[in-house]
C-alpha cells in the first residue's frame, strides 16, 4: 500500500541525543542535528563508523532513546514517550539488532520469540496463524519444523530470520535494522539482504537500515546518508552518492573498500572521531584528505577550521546534498 | 623455497562422545615470503588449520597428516623445540587485540618479552628493538609505556602486528587481524601488514571471511568448505574467474561499487553454512547449496582437479571445462 | 500500514509447554549423582508425609509411651530408644517433618524476598537500586544467631521464630546474587529487542529476566534449604526451638542435655545427625545435577 504523495512515514527533525558525561568526561553529542525522513516504501540506508552515533540515531528513531533535542516524527506528528502512546507506535516501527543469537532470549523458542510481540499488544486471538505468517514472510519454510526450536539450534541466517519474523509478526509500517548482516557469514548476508529487498515489495514496507558497509547500500539502498561525528555529511540516492562522492569522507570510506578502482596512501590518519571533543568548524577537519591537499595560505581553510556548517536538510527524493565547505569547489587544480 | 607444506592435514574434535570432523584433508605448500590467504565461513575449518599450525588446539584435538615447516614436521617436535618454534619462527596474530594483549602490563613490555625470552640481548638492545619495531607499525615509539586500554583498536592491532615481528620470525599466521576494526582503520591495517610482509619478505597466512580483504593482501588465495579446500589459487585468478560455485558466491557476497549487475540484487547462497558435525564424507560437501550441482554430485567422489595455471578446484564442473 | 496478511494457517500450533520440562527430565535420568539425590530426598518426604499414618501421640508422647529406657537397638525398636522410652527411629521420622517445613518454608521465604528485591534492585537504576541494596546490605550483616535469639524472646520459641530468623538473614544472599544476575543479563540484546517490541518493565523482568535468572536462584535454593535445615537444626541444639515439638535439632540437643554421649548411647545422636546429612548431600547433589543442566554456558556453548 504504497500511495505516492504520504510524505514521509518515519523523520529525524533536527534530532539530538547528548549523553551527559561521567566523572568529569565532556558530555558526548552521539547526534549531534540530524535531518532524515524515509519515504513509504524506501530502504535508506545509513552509513558511518563506529562511534559516529548511528546506533543511537537508529535508537532515538524507534523510541529506545529519548532525544535531547529535536523530535522524531511518525506519520507527520511528533512521537510521544507517554507509555501507552509509546507503546502503539512500537507496532508501527520495529527495530531489528545485529548480533542475532543476542538478540534472542535463550529461554524462549522460536514460537514464543516471534509470539512475543503480539503477546505484548495483547493481540491473542489468530496468534498461531499470525506467528506462521510472520515465519513464512521472513522465509523460514516450512514454519512448523522450527516452532519448536530454541536459539542455539538455529544458525545465524535463522536466527536473523526468527528476529525479522518477531519483528513482522506485528505488521510493523517501518523497521530499522542496525547492522542485520554484519555478524553474519558471507553466503548468508546476501540471503537476509533479499529477505529485507522482498519485504519492502511485497508488504510495501520501509526501512532503514544502519551499517558500516557501502557495498550493503549499493545492493538494498535507494537512498544513502553517510555520517560522521553525529551529523549527517553527505546524503543523496545511492547510485549518485557511491558513484560521485562529494564529501571528502564518502570518498575515503569508498576508497578504502577491497578491489576499489584506485588505492590512497595518504589513508585519514589523525584521531578517531570522538562525540565528547567535536572539532570546531567542519567537524572532519582534522582529518580530511582533501583539506589537506589545499595549497598553503588557501582562504577556504580558514572556513573548514573555523566556520560550523549547517545541519543538512531531510532530502527530497533524488536531492542530494554533502555538508563541506569545499563541495563544487575543484579541490586541486588541474596540471 | 619452501617454507612450510601442508600434507592431508585432518583436525578430529571429541566432543560428548561424537567426533567432529574440523579439517578433513587439507593439503598446501608456501614459499618463503609467499602470502597466502585462507577463506572460509564460520564452521569451515579455517581457524583449526591456522591453530593446528602451531599446535594450539585443545588436548581434545586429534590431527593427522604432516606439517613441515622448514623441513621438520610441527606435529612430532618436541615442547622445547616447539616454544622455541613458537613467536621465534612462527608467530600470530590474533583478532580481538583487547583480549589478546595483557591488561596490566605496558605495551613496551610486551613486546619485549619475546625477544628477552628468545634472543640472548641484553635489556637495551630488547628496549631499541622495541622502539624501532613500534615505530614500523606506526605507533609513535614514546607511547612505548603506555597500556593497552589508553590505546585505540587500531593502535592496539598494530602493537600485536609488532609483537608478531618481535622475533623476525619467517612466517606470520594472522587469524582475521581486522575483523572488529573500523573500514578505514581495517584498510590501514591490510596496508601496513601488506608492506611489512613485502619488505621483509616474510611468509604470511591470513585467515579471514572476508574473501575480498584477503585478495587485497595475499598473493594466493584458499577458499575452504566443511573442512576441505574447495579451491586454491592465485587470488586475482581466484576472484575474477572462481572455478568453484562457492568461490564464485563468497566472491559476489561483497559488491564492487559502480557494478550495475549488484545493484539491488544482493547475492547469498540459499541454505546454512554446514555444520562440521554431520558433513557426509561422501560426495561433495556443497552440493546441498550448489546451484549448479549434478545428480551424481552427492555422490560420486570428489578432489582437488587442476583448474588452470597454479589452480586447483574442488568442483566437478572443473572437468567439463579441461576437457572441452 | 503493511498488506493484509495472507492467511493460511497450515496448521501451525504453539508448542506444548511441558517440551523444555519432558527436555529437562530426560537430561536429569542421566546423571547418576542427581538420581541418587532425589530418591533420598523423595524417600525422606515420602515418609515425613506418610508420618501420620503410623505414628501417633502413642508413640510421641513421653508419658504414653512403655518402652525400655535408652535401650540400644533390638529386634523391637530398631534404632533404640530414648530416657523417656520412645523408639529413636519413629522420632527421627518424625522430627523429619519439623526439619523439613522450616527449611523448605524459610528458603521459599527467602527465594520470594531474594529474588523480587534483587530483581528490582538489578532492574530499576538509580535510586531504587540505591535504597535496595542499602537495605540488602545491612541485613547482611545481621547475625543469624543473636537475630533469632531475640525474634524467640518477642514472638516465643518454637518453628516460627526459627523460619522467621532462617529467612531475614539468608533472603540478603539471594538479592545480591539475582541482582548480580539480573544485571548481567539486561546487558544482553534481547532485552532492548523485546522493549522494542513493546515490553515495559514489568513485563521484561518478569517474561525476559526471570526466565534466565531463575535457574540460578534455583540451584541457590537447594544450598539454601541445606542451609536452612542445617540453622534449624543449630537453633533447636541452642534450646531455641519448642521442647515439645519434634525435630532432627531438639533430638540432638536433648540427646545432649541428659548426657546421652556420655553415657554411650550413640543410637540417639546418631540417627538425626545422619538424616541431616542425607538430606543436606540430597539438596546439594540435586542442585549440582540441576546446574549442570540449566547452566547456559553448557547448552549454548557450540552453536
Amino acid at each position: 500500500m504504497n500511495t505516492p504523495d504520504d510524505g514521509p512515514v518515519l523523520e529525524a527533525v533536527d534530532l539530538k541525543v547528548t549523553y551527559p558525561g561521567r566523572r568529569g568526561r565532556p558530555p558526548a553529542r552521539a547526534v549531534d542535528g540530524v535531518n532524515l525522513a524515509a519515504r513509504p516504501g524506501e530502504i535508506l540506508a545509513l552509513i558511518g563508523e563506529s562511534g559516529c552515533g548511528k546506533s543511537t540515531l537508529a535508537r532515538a528513531l524507534v523510541g529506545l532513546v529519548k532525544p535531547t533535542g529535536g523530535e522524531v516524527r511518525y506519520r507527520g506528528s511528533g512521537l510521544s514517550y507517554r507509555g501507552r502512546a509509546l507503546k502503539r507506535y512500537r507496532r508501527g516501527v520495529q527495530l531489528v539488532l545485529q548480533d542475532p543469537a543476542g538478540a534472542l532470549n535463550p529461554r524462549q523458542n522460536v514460537y514464543d520469540a516471534v509470539a512475543e510481540g503480539p503477546r505484548l499488544h495483547g493481540l491473542r486471538s489468530g496468534l498461531d496463524d499470525r506467528v506462521h505468517n510472520a515465519l513464512r514472510q521472513a522465509g523460514l519454510r516450512p514454519p512448523e519444523q522450527l516452532v519448536a526450536r530454541y536459539p542455539h539450534e538455529l544458525s545465524g541466517g535463522q536466527q536473523q530470520r526468527v528476529v525479522i519474523a518477531g519483528a513482522l509478526a506485528l505488521e510493523p509500517s517501518v523497521i530499522v535494522a542496525d547492522e542485520p548482516v554484519a555478524s553474519l557469514d558471507a553466503s548468508v548476508r546476501g540471503e537476509i539482504l533479499k529477505l529485507i529487498l522482498q519485504l519492502r515489495d511485497e508488504l510495501g514496507l520501509t526501512a532503514l537500515v544502519v551499517s558500516h558497509d557501502l557495498g550493503l547500500a549499493w545492493n538494498i539502498a535507494d537512498r544513502v546518508a553517510v555520517m560522521y561525528l553525529g551529523r549527517i555529511v553527505e546524503l543523496g540516492p545511492v547510485e549518485e552518492v557511491l558513484q560521485h562522492p562529494q564529501h571528502p569522507y564518502t570518498q575515503a570510506l569508498i576508497d578504502v573498500l577491497p578491489g576499489g578502482a584506485k588505492r590512497r596512501h595518504d589513508l585519514l590518519a589523525g584521531e578517531p572521531p570522538d562525540p565528547t571533543r567535536i572539532p570546531p568548524g567542519c567537524r572532519f577537519h582534522p582529518r580530511c584528505p582533501a583539506r589537506a591537499e589545499l595549497p598553503a595560505g588557501d582562504p577556504r581553510d580558514a572556513l573548514c577550521t573555523g566556520k560550523a556548517l549547517p545541519v543538512l536538510g531531510p532530502g527530497a527524493a533524488g536531492e542530494r546534498a554533502a555538508a563541506c565547505h569545499l563541495v563544487g569547489v575543484p579541490l586541486v587544480d588541474a596540471p | 623455497m619452501t617454507l612450510l607444506e601442508v600434507r592431508d592435514l585432518a583436525v578430529t574434535y571429541r566432543s560428548g562422545g561424537s567426533d567432529v570432523r574440523a579439517v578433513r584433508g587439507v593439503d598446501f605448500t608456501l614459499d618463503a615470503g609467499q602470502t597466502l590467504g585462507i577463506a572460509g565461513e564460520s564452521g569451515s575449518g579455517k581457524s583449526t588449520v591456522a591453530l593446528s599450525l602451531l599446535r594450539l588446539l585443545p588436548v581434545s584435538a586429534k590431527i593427522t597428516g604432516e606439517l613441515l615447516f622448514q623441513g621438520e614436521d610441527v606435529l612430532t617436535l618436541g615442547w622445547g623445540k616447539l616454544r622455541a618454534v613458537r613467536w621465534a619462527q612462527m608467530s600470530v596474530v590474533f583478532q580481538g587485540a583487547m583480549s589478546a594483549l595483557n591488561p596490566v602490563r605496558s605495551i613496551g613490555e610486551q613486546i619485549r618479552e619475546p625477544i628477552l625470552l628468545h634472543e640472548k640481548v641484553g635489556g637495551r638492545t630488547a628496549r631499541a628493538r622495541t622502539a624501532e619495531l613500534l615505530d614500523s607499525v606506526g605507533v609513535p615509539s614514546s607511547r612505548a609505556n603506555a597500556y593497552p586500554h589508553e590505546l585505540s583498536g587500531g593502535q592496539r592491532q598494530r602493537v600485536m602486528i609488532a609483537m608478531a615481528l618481535a622475533c623476525r620470525p619467517n612466517l606470520i599466521i594472522a587469524d582475521e587481524p581486522t575483523t572488529a576494526l573500523d573500514v578505514i582503520v581495517q584498510a590501514q591495517i591490510l596496508e601496513l601488514l601488506t608492506d611489512l610482509v613485502r619488505e621483509s619478505r616474510i611468509g604470511l597466512i591470513m585467515i579471514s571471511h572476508d574473501l575480498s580483504v584477503l585478495g587485497e593482501v595475499c598473493e594466493r588465495l584458499a577458499v575452504m568448505y566443511a573442512g576441505r579446500l574447495a579451491e586454491i589459487g592465485p587470488s586475482r585468478e581466484l576472484l575474477t574467474d572462481p572455478r568453484h560455485p562457492y568461490t564464485e558466491a563468497l566472491a559476489g557476497a561483497f559488491p564492487t561499487i559502480g557494478d550495475a549487475a549488484s545493484r539491488l540484487a544482493p547475492s547469498g547462497l540459499p541454505g546454512d553454512p554446514p555444520d562440521p558435525a554431520k558433513v557426509a564424507d561422501q560426495g561433495c560437501a556443497f552440493q546441498p547449496r550448489c546451484p549448479v550441482a549434478l545428480p551424481d554430485c552427492a555422490t560420486r567422489d570428489i578432489e582437488a582437479w587442476p583448474a588452470g595455471p597454479g589452480r586447483l578446484a574442488a568442483c566437478v564442473h572443473v572437468l567439463d571445462k579441461v576437457s572441452s | 500500514m503493511t498488506a493484509a496478511v495472507t492467511t493460511a494457517s497450515g496448521g501451525l500450533t504453539a508448542p506444548s509447554r511441558w517440551n523444555p520440562v519432558k527436555r529437562f527430565a530426560r537430561q536429569y535420568v542421566r546423571m547418576p549423582t542427581g538420581v541418587a539425590g532425589l530418591v533420598v530426598l523423595v524417600g525422606f518426604l515420602v515418609l515425613a508425609l506418610t508420618a501420620p499414618l503410623y505414628i501417633g501421640a502413642n508413640n510421641l508422647d513421653v508419658t504414653k509411651v512403655n518402652g525400655p529406657l535408652l535401650a540400644p537397638p533390638s529386634s523391637a525398636y530398631w534404632l533404640g530408644t530414648d530416657l523417656p522410652g520412645r523408639s529413636v527411629l519413629l522420632l527421627t521420622i518424625w522430627g523429619s517433618r519439623a526439619s523439613l517445613s522450616i527449611g523448605i518454608i524459610a528458603t521459599v521465604l527467602t527465594m520470594i524476598l531474594g529474588t523480587s528485591i534483587g530483581l528490582i534492585a538489578g532492574h530499576f537504576q538509580g535510586a531504587v537500586s540505591r535504597v535496595l541494596m542499602t537495605i540488602t546490605d545491612w541485613f547482611i550483616t545481621l547475625p543469624s544467631l543473636p537475630l533469632a535469639i531475640s525474634l524467640a524472646a518477642i514472638i516465643g520459641q518454637g518453628a516460627t521464630s526459627i523460619t522467621v530468623a532462617i529467612a531475614v538473614t539468608s533472603w540478603p544472599a539471594t538479592a545480591r546474587l539475582v541482582r548480580a544476575q539480573t544485571l548481567a543479563v539486561e546487558a544482553r540484546p534481547f532485552i532492548e529487542r523485546a522493549r522494542a517490541l513493546g515490553a515495559g518493565n514489568t513485563q521484561i523482568m518478569s517474561r525476559q529476566v526471570l526466565p534466565n535468572v531463575m535457574p540460578l536462584v534455583l540451584v541457590s535454593s537447594t544450598l539454601t534449604i541445606a542451609g536452612a535445615i542445617l540453622s534449624e537444626t543449630t537453633l533447636s541444639f541452642l534450646g531455641l526451638g519448642d521442647p515439645s515439638t519434634v525435630s532432627w535439632g531438639n533430638m540432638i540437643n536433648q540427646a545432649f542435655t541428659t548426657g546421652a554421649i556420655t553415657r554411650g548411647a550413640w543410637w540417639y545422636l546418631l540417627p538425626p545427625g545422619i538424616a541431616i546429612v542425607l538430606v543436606v548431600l540430597g539438596f546439594t547433589m540435586t542442585g549440582r545435577a540441576v546446574e549442570n543442566i540449566l547452566n547456559p554456558r553448557m547448552v549454548g556453548a557450540r552453536s
